[in-house]
Order: structure tokens, then C-alpha cells, then sequence
């Protein structure tokens, strides 16, 4: 097992190191960031000393290792239009995703696999096609129509909930509802169909044969052996709502890194959309990582 | 009335299927006392099973369904009471084990906890329960108790996987052990431990077993009372002498016809040219050593088995000739030429004269290709016979050799038997007119009726076509009945070889005796009176 993590660490590191160089060369062709950056009217020796002050007319491979060298820093240079450390900026957005997402995706686990295992074990029954219903929809309903409708009900005609913004924990229920719905439509299938997978293997008749009663042949003997394929697909929807949800954000006026990200590209604010990118990278490459661990944790023969 | 431990009367159970209903048990009646054998005997699909589940309340309803009948036990029908008055009797008084336990145990919990849970689903308190494990795992012969408690199934052998189904099923000491298959699963000599030890376990607990088997030997080895299966009904009842020797059943006697290692003994060619030899093979997987200087010769028309427990290399002793697996030293010659350094065109030249028949037909055919292309597809491969005609006429004649309707050819895998499927992998052999067919556990799957004909078929292909026969095998029934010389494997080396009368008549060396000692004989007495001669401990 810490075999299979440390390769999966260096792999990791290889691959940030190849998106280290993609950001970097992407970034240069898309022209030069002094034309980009500054005004257009902005003149020549604008231009030069803009170029001095970055490093921008330096060989590319010695700019290169400057940028790689102040990655391993963390240091990404000064956002444009806040006037402030980039990398500030973008841990600030994500002092406010990280909760964001991970009471979220807590309730939509919580959630998919108590309804998705009950579904599985009722299959055909009421119970199972109300879950796969609801389910359906959720998955297949676009969210900004759902965040958009759920503004008009809940804060306009009801005045239960502010429309936008945060401050109260009120502020939080709109922005997970909303968020909660499409993963949870795609992880409760997900479990019912794995669940009815292991719930017609042998083992499951020798639990019965040892007169096991229903409940902990669903939730210990057949859960766990169900989970693997869920981890997988838990892990790619994490990964989604790390990346920030930036319609979800948008609409409800959310201080995240997907809003963040949004308005910075739309500001031009490289040096916070490269730390935003960069963050957001290694925030994934821990979490695949814990699902590894997770997997490992849950299925013995993965172990060695 | 009766005083029957547990006795099922006129149980019928239907099983509603996209095809229509199939009556899986019809009207099927049996009892077992208190430390008494019974065994059901019978066929795959015969519904030998079915009457046992309905027992446990573990038959998938749907597609089953049961029609009509009654299961009694202590005074009360248990196709009446409700699911958790059966839920608290399962286990604590009924147990059962299965075939196949690596599937049966949960792969992710610890088979202590496993063991345990036994107990504690039946409200007895855990630390009683684990004290009650380490008992019973010490005695169904696990050395390391302690150990073991601590283990995932896939740490164990299947033998003692079985020992620890079988401690499990004992947790509570039930009155009645319900085993479907239990040593099918297993090597001969981890069978006879089994059987022995179940045996040993109903005598000290004076438990009623059920025993549910394909196996005549095994019934001859255990049983006290038979009740023979075949389409749903019990069509004979008894002792096994009176099955054995006074079957009044047709079915019953076809089945006792069936049973392999009762032909005489053929006998070898000694001057037909020499064929195959391998020189000095040698196989190892990291630590695993899977063939260690295994040399062998096989002439024209010859019929070489090889024979072993699991893990003895006999497989890959087959996929190493053919080059499906690469062996790390040593020769393999055919016809004088190295198999292992040929080039890929000359490969490819042997890989028609040389044929395969795998153990299991439904996962060596391609589902999604019909009879006539599976058939026909190595004419493509070798670029043999463009004529489309030619080729549809010589499928009918290849279907028609395996004993097949010519019709077939348009149909699909999965609408057939297996040992219909097996015919088919057989003709598909056959379409290239090999010289060497290799059989690797080619009848291990069928019934034994079944088998009986493939290999009356493979025997017909030998001495109609003179086709050479590399033939592996654990049976060693099977291979009695068609070998004319026998190699012994143990731990990838070959410890004794020779005619095959000679080896079964005067084996020399020990694992062979114990092999054969541990096969056991479908005549109860002749069984019995290899029992009292001592065989296996």
C-alpha cells in the first residue's frame, strides 16, 4: 500500500510538474503579456520597462526556471488589480470553497448511499423508483436553471433566504442546495447499481444463511465491497466542485475560486488565474490521493 | 407423522423466467435425522439445490416461487413462519456451507469477524463468540488461531477456506449442516481431508448433515442415505450399496454407468514416431516455481496425461508448449524443431498443428460469434479454404463428427448445454486438422454423463484420425479411462511417470499413492474397504 501511494505521489508530481509546463507555454502563446497587460494606447517604452519589471525580456528556459522557482515559493506574483500577493487572493477564495464543498459533498455521500442502498434492496419496488426518479432529474437539470428557480421561490416570492451573497449561515443554504443536486442525481445511481451488484454475490447468502439481519447485510456486508466504483465517481465530483463552481458561485454571488476565477480572466489578472490553476491542481492531486488511501482502506486486497 | 429432524414434504418451487415457467422442483420430499447422512444426488440443473435454499430462505424470490409444500422442523413448517422467526433459526439450528467458499465469505472483513458475527447476530456477546473461534478454528485443523482470526479469505488456501466456512457453520452448534458441494471446489487429497473431518465433526455433535453433490464417490464415502435427482424430481431413494448395485431408475443407472475409471486400461504404442519433447522446462513467477526441468516425449497417436493438484504447473506446462506463455529455460520440440526460439512465422505454422480445448467452453467461445464463425475463423487466420461453399459443408461435417446437428451452425454459444459448448471448442480444434490436441481440464466442467461421452468422442477422434492427446487433468477417473501413459506433477516437477496400468496398479511414489488413495470410489464398498486399507489421514 505505501508502495502504491508513493508511486501514485510521484506520478502526481510528474504530471503537476507537466501542467507546470503546459500553463507556462500556453501562456506565452497567446502573445505577448506586455500587449496583453497593458493599455492599448500604452507606448513602446511602456511596453520595455513593463517587460524589464517581470522579466519578460529574458531567454525563455531562464524565465522558465524563474516561474518554476517561484512556484516551489508560492510566490505568483502580485495580483493586477487588487495590488496584493496573487497567492493571497486565491487562498482567500478558497477559504470559502473548501466549506463550500466539503459540507456538500458530505451530504450528498451521506445522502446517495443511505437512499441508493435502500433503492438497491427494494429493487422494483415504490421506494426504488421514487430514488431513480428524483435521481434522474436531479442529474439531468442544469444547475443554473435549478440556482435561478430556487432564487425566484425561495428569496423572491418566499423571502425565506437572501438571494446572493454570505454573511449569515443562512446566506450557505441556497448554494448547497443548488450544488447538493446533480452529484447526488449521478452518485445515488451510481451506488444503486453497484449495491445491486454486491448484493447478489455469494457472500451475501452466507450472511443470510447465518440468519444476519437485513440492515447489516446492506450497510457492512454489502456496502463496502459496493463502495469502490462509488469512491471513484465521489472523487471525480469532489474534484469538480474543487475546481469551484463557477456558474453556482456566479449566480449566488459566492466569494469562491470559481467566481474568482471567472473575474479574473475577465480582468485579464493572469498572475491570480495561473495561482488559482496552480492551487486548484494540487488541491485534486491530494484528494485522488486520498481516494487511493480510501480504496485501500476499504477493499483488503488492494492493500498489497 | 414422522420424527424426522427436519423433513421437506411435496415442496415444488417454479422459477418464473423471460422463457416461461421452469418447474425447478417438483413435488420433492426428503428428511434427515439427527446423525444421519443424507445426500442429494444429481446433475447441474437437476434442482438438487433448490429443495436446500428453500430450507434456508436464501432462494432469490423472484425469479423462484414457491408453489406448494411444507419444510418442517421442530414442529413447525418454516414455509409458514414468519422472516425473522426463519432469520433467528438460520445459523443458530440450520447451517450451511457452500462450494465455493472464496466467493462465499466476504472478500473485505477478517474471517474472525466473520466467524464471530456468527454468533453475535444472534445476540450472544462477542468476547464469548471469539473464544468459541479460537476453538473451532483449532479444531477444524488451522494451526495459527490467533493468526488467522486476523486474516482476509484470500490469505488461506481453499482447503482451509472450506475448514473455515465449516467452523462458522458449527458456531452454534446447529442441529443440521446443510453442504452444497462442499469438496467440488477442492484438490482429491484436501477432499478427502474435508469429507473426513465433516465426518469426525457430525460425530461428536450427532448433527444431521445434508450433503448436496454430484459426486457418486463422495456419496459412496459419506452418505447413509441417497436420494437421487434428475429434472426436478427425486427418481430413487436409498442406501448408496442399494443406488450402486439395484438403481431401478434409468437415470440412476446411466449415472452409475457414467462414472469414470471403470474402462480398461489402454495401452501405448511404443513404435509410433516421436512427436513432442520437452527438455528441462522451467517456469517460475517471482518466488513461485511452476515448472522446475520438466521433460516429457509424446508419440503419434499417443494420449499423455498429466495430472496434479492446483498450483502443480500442469497448466502452464500446456501454455508453455504452445507459447502462450514464455518459459524461462529448457527446449520444447515438435517434430525436432524448438518451439521457444521459432520465429513468428513458423510459429504460427505450429499453432495449427498443434490445438487447444480449454476447461471452460462458455468462456473460451466468443459469445457474440455464431457457431459457423467460431468454427470457421481459424480458415481465416492460416488462410485455408477461400471456397465459402467448401467451408459451410465442412462445418456441417465438423458438427456432425462432435455428435451436433449440421442446423447448429447458425446459432450462438449461449444456446447451448455445456457440454454441447464443449463439442463446439472440439470442432473448432478440429477444423484445422491438428496433430496435437491439448486438453487442458477439457471435461472438468461437465457432468459426468457428459463427460463420459466427450471423452468416448475424444477416444473415436484418436483412433479414427490418429490425433495425438496432451490431456490434463485432476480426475483421475478420466484419466484412467483415456491415457495410455500418466505423468505425475507435484510443485511443478514431475515425480512419477509410466503406462498408465503401471501407475495405477503400482504407483512408487508417495504423493501418487496418497492421489490415488484420496480418489475416491463410487462403489461404497469398494470405498469402504479402501477406507479400512488406510488410506488417507
Amino acid at each position: 500500500m505505501t508502495k502504491l501511494i508513493s508511486q501514485r505521489v510521484i506520478a502526481s508530481l510528474l504530471s503537476l510538474l507537466g501542467l507546470l509546463i503546459l500553463v507556462f507555454f500556453l501562456s506565452r502563446l497567446t502573445g505577448d503579456p506586455a500587449v496583453l497587460f497593458l493599455p492599448i494606447d500604452a507606448t513602446e517604452e511602456m511596453k520595455t520597462q513593463f517587460r524589464a519589471l517581470h522579466g519578460l525580456d529574458l531567454p525563455i528556459l531562464e524565465q522558465f526556471g524563474r516561474y518554476v522557482w517561484d512556484f516551489v515559493h508560492l510566490d505568483f506574483g502580485e495580483s493586477l488589480r487588487k495590488a496584493r500577493p496573487a497567492i493571497d487572493v486565491v487562498l482567500e477564495a478558497y477559504a470559502w470553497t473548501l466549506p463550500l464543498a466539503g459540507i456538500t459533498m458530505g451530504l450528498v455521500v451521506v445522502a446517495a448511499i443511505v437512499l441508493g442502498s435502500l433503492a438497491a434492496f427494494n429493487v422494483g419496488g415504490f421506494f426504488d423508483r421514487l430514488v431513480s426518479i428524483v435521481s434522474l432529474i436531479g442529474a439531468s437539470a442544469p444547475d443554473f436553471w435549478i440556482a435561478i428557480v430556487a432564487i425566484v421561490v425561495f428569496a423572491i416570492n418566499l423571502s425565506w433566504l437572501p438571494t446572493s451573497g454570505v454573511g449569515t449561515p443562512w446566506h450557505w443554504v441556497l448554494p448547497i442546495a443548488v450544488l447538493f443536486i446533480r452529484p447526488f442525481g449521478l452518485i445515488v445511481q451510481v451506488v444503486r447499481g453497484s449495491m445491486l451488484t454486491a448484493l447478489s454475490a455469494q457472500y451475501v447468502k452466507t450472511a443470510r444463511a447465518k440468519g444476519v439481519k437485513n440492515l447489516p447485510i446492506i450497510f457492512v456486508h454489502t456496502l463496502r465491497n459496493a463502495m469502490l466504483p462509488v469512491i471513484t465517481v465521489i472523487g471525480d465530483q469532489a474534484a469538480a466542485m474543487l475546481n469551484g463552481a463557477v456558474i453556482v458561485e456566479t449566480i449566488f454571488g459566492f466569494p469562491g475560486i470559481g467566481k474568482l476565477m471567472i473575474d479574473s480572466i475577465l480582468q485579464r489578472d493572469f498572475n491570480v488565474v495561473l495561482a488559482a490553476i496552480m492551487v486548484t491542481a494540487l488541491a485534486i492531486f491530494i484528494m485522488n490521493i486520498l481516494i487511493d488511501l480510501a480504496y485501500g482502506l476499504l477493499d483488503p486486497r488492494i492493500r498489497n | 407423522m414422522s420424527n424426522a429432524l427436519l423433513e421437506v414434504r411435496n415442496l415444488s418451487v417454479d422459477f418464473h423466467t423471460a422463457r416461461g415457467t421452469v418447474h425447478a422442483v417438483k413435488n420433492v420430499s426428503w428428511s434427515v435425522n439427527r446423525g444421519e447422512t443424507l445426500a442429494i444426488l444429481g446433475e447441474s440443473g437437476s434442482g438438487k439445490s433448490v429443495s436446500a435454499s428453500a430450507v434456508m430462505n436464501i432462494l432469490d424470490m423472484p425469479p423462484a416461487h414457491i408453489v406448494g409444500g411444507e419444510i418442517f422442523y421442530d414442529g413447525q413448517d418454516l414455509l409458514k413462519v414468519s422472516y425473522e422467526t426463519h432469520r433467528a433459526l438460520n445459523g443458530k439450528k440450520i447451517a450451511m456451507i457452500f462450494q465455493d467458499p472464496l466467493s462465499h465469505l466476504n472478500p473485505v472483513y477478517t474471517v474472525g469477524w466473520q466467524i464471530v458475527e456468527m454468533m453475535t447476530a444472534h445476540g450472544r456477546p462477542a468476547d464469548m463468540a471469539r473464544a468459541r473461534a479460537l476453538e473451532l478454528i483449532k479444531r477444524v485443523g488451522i494451526a495459527d488461531a490467533e493468526a488467522a482470526l486476523h486474516k482476509y479469505p484470500h490469505q488461506f488456501s481453499g482447503g482451509q477456506r472450506q475448514r473455515l466456512m465449516i467452523a462458522m457453520a458449527l458456531m452454534l452448534k446447529p442441529d443440521i449442516l446443510i453442504a452444497d458441494e462442499p469438496t467440488t471446489a477442492l484438490d482429491v487429497t484436501i477432499q478427502a481431508d474435508v469429507l473426513a473431518l465433516l465426518k469426525e465433526l457430525q460425530a461428536e455433535t450427532g448433527m444431521g448433515l445434508v450433503l448436496i453433490t454430484h459426486d457418486l464417490g463422495v456419496v459412496a464415502e459419506i452418505a447413509d442415505r441417497v436420494v437421487v435427482m434428475s429434472k426436478g424430481e427425486i427418481v430413487e431413494a436409498g442406501t448408496p450399496r442399494d443406488i450402486y448395485h439395484n438403481a431401478q431408475h434409468p437415470y440412476t443407472r446411466q449415472l452409475i454407468g457414467a462414472a469414470p475409471g471403470k474402462g480398461t486400461i489402454k495401452l501405448l504404442d511404443a513404435d509410433a514416431p516421436l512427436l513432442l519433447e520437452t527438455r528441462k522446462l522451467c517456469k517460475t513467477y517471482g518466488e513461485f516455481t511452476a515448472l522446475k526441468d520438466v521433460s516429457l516425449s509424446l508419440h503419434r497417436g499417443q494420449s499423455l496425461a498429466v495430472v496434479g493438484e492446483s498450483g502443480s504447473g500442469k497448466s502452464t506446462l500446456a501454455r508453455s508448449i504452445l507459447r502462450l506463455e514464455a518459459a524461462d529455460s529448457g527446449e520444447a520440440l515438435w517434430k525436432g524443431r524448438n518451439l521457444l526460439t521459432m520465429n513468428a512465422r513458423d510459429l504460427l505454422g505450429m499453432r495449427r498443428e498443434i490445438q487447444m480445448v480449454f476447461q471452460d467452453p462458455t468462456q473460451s467461445l466468443n459469445p457474440r460469434m455464431s457457431v459457423y464463425q467460431l468454427i470457421s475463423e481459424g480458415w481465416d487466420i492460416h488462410r485455408l479454404m477461400p471456397d465459402k461453399a467448401k467451408r459451410q459443408a465442412r462445418v456441417a461435417e465438423l458438427l456432425e463428427q462432435v455428435g451436433l446437428a449440421p442446423e447448429y451452425a447458425a446459432r450462438y454459444p449461449h444456446q447451448f448445454s455445456g457440454g454441447q459448448r464443449q463439442r463446439i471448442a472440439i470442432a473448432r480444434a478440429l477444423a484445422l486438422e491438428p496433430e496435437l490436441i491439448i486438453c487442458d481440464e477439457a471435461v472438468s466442467a461437465l457432468d459426468v454423463s457428459i463427460q463420459a461421452q466427450v471423452i468416448a468422442l475424444l477416444d473415436d477422434l484418436r483412433a479414427r484420425l490418429g490425433i495425438s492427446f496432451l490431456f490434463i487433468a485432476h480426475d483421475l477417473g478420466v484419466v484412467r479411462d483415456f491415457a495410455d501413459t500418466v505423468v505425475v506433477m507435484k510443485a511443478g516437477e514431475i515425480v512419477e511417470r509410466g503406462p498408465t496400468a503401471q501407475i495405477f496398479d503400482a504407483p512408487r511414489h508417495p504423493y501418487t499413492q496418497r492421489l490415488l488413495a484420496a480418489n475416491l470410489d463410487p462403489d461404497p464398498d469398494m470405498q469402504a474397504q479402501r477406507r479400512l486399507a488406510g488410506a488417507p489421514a
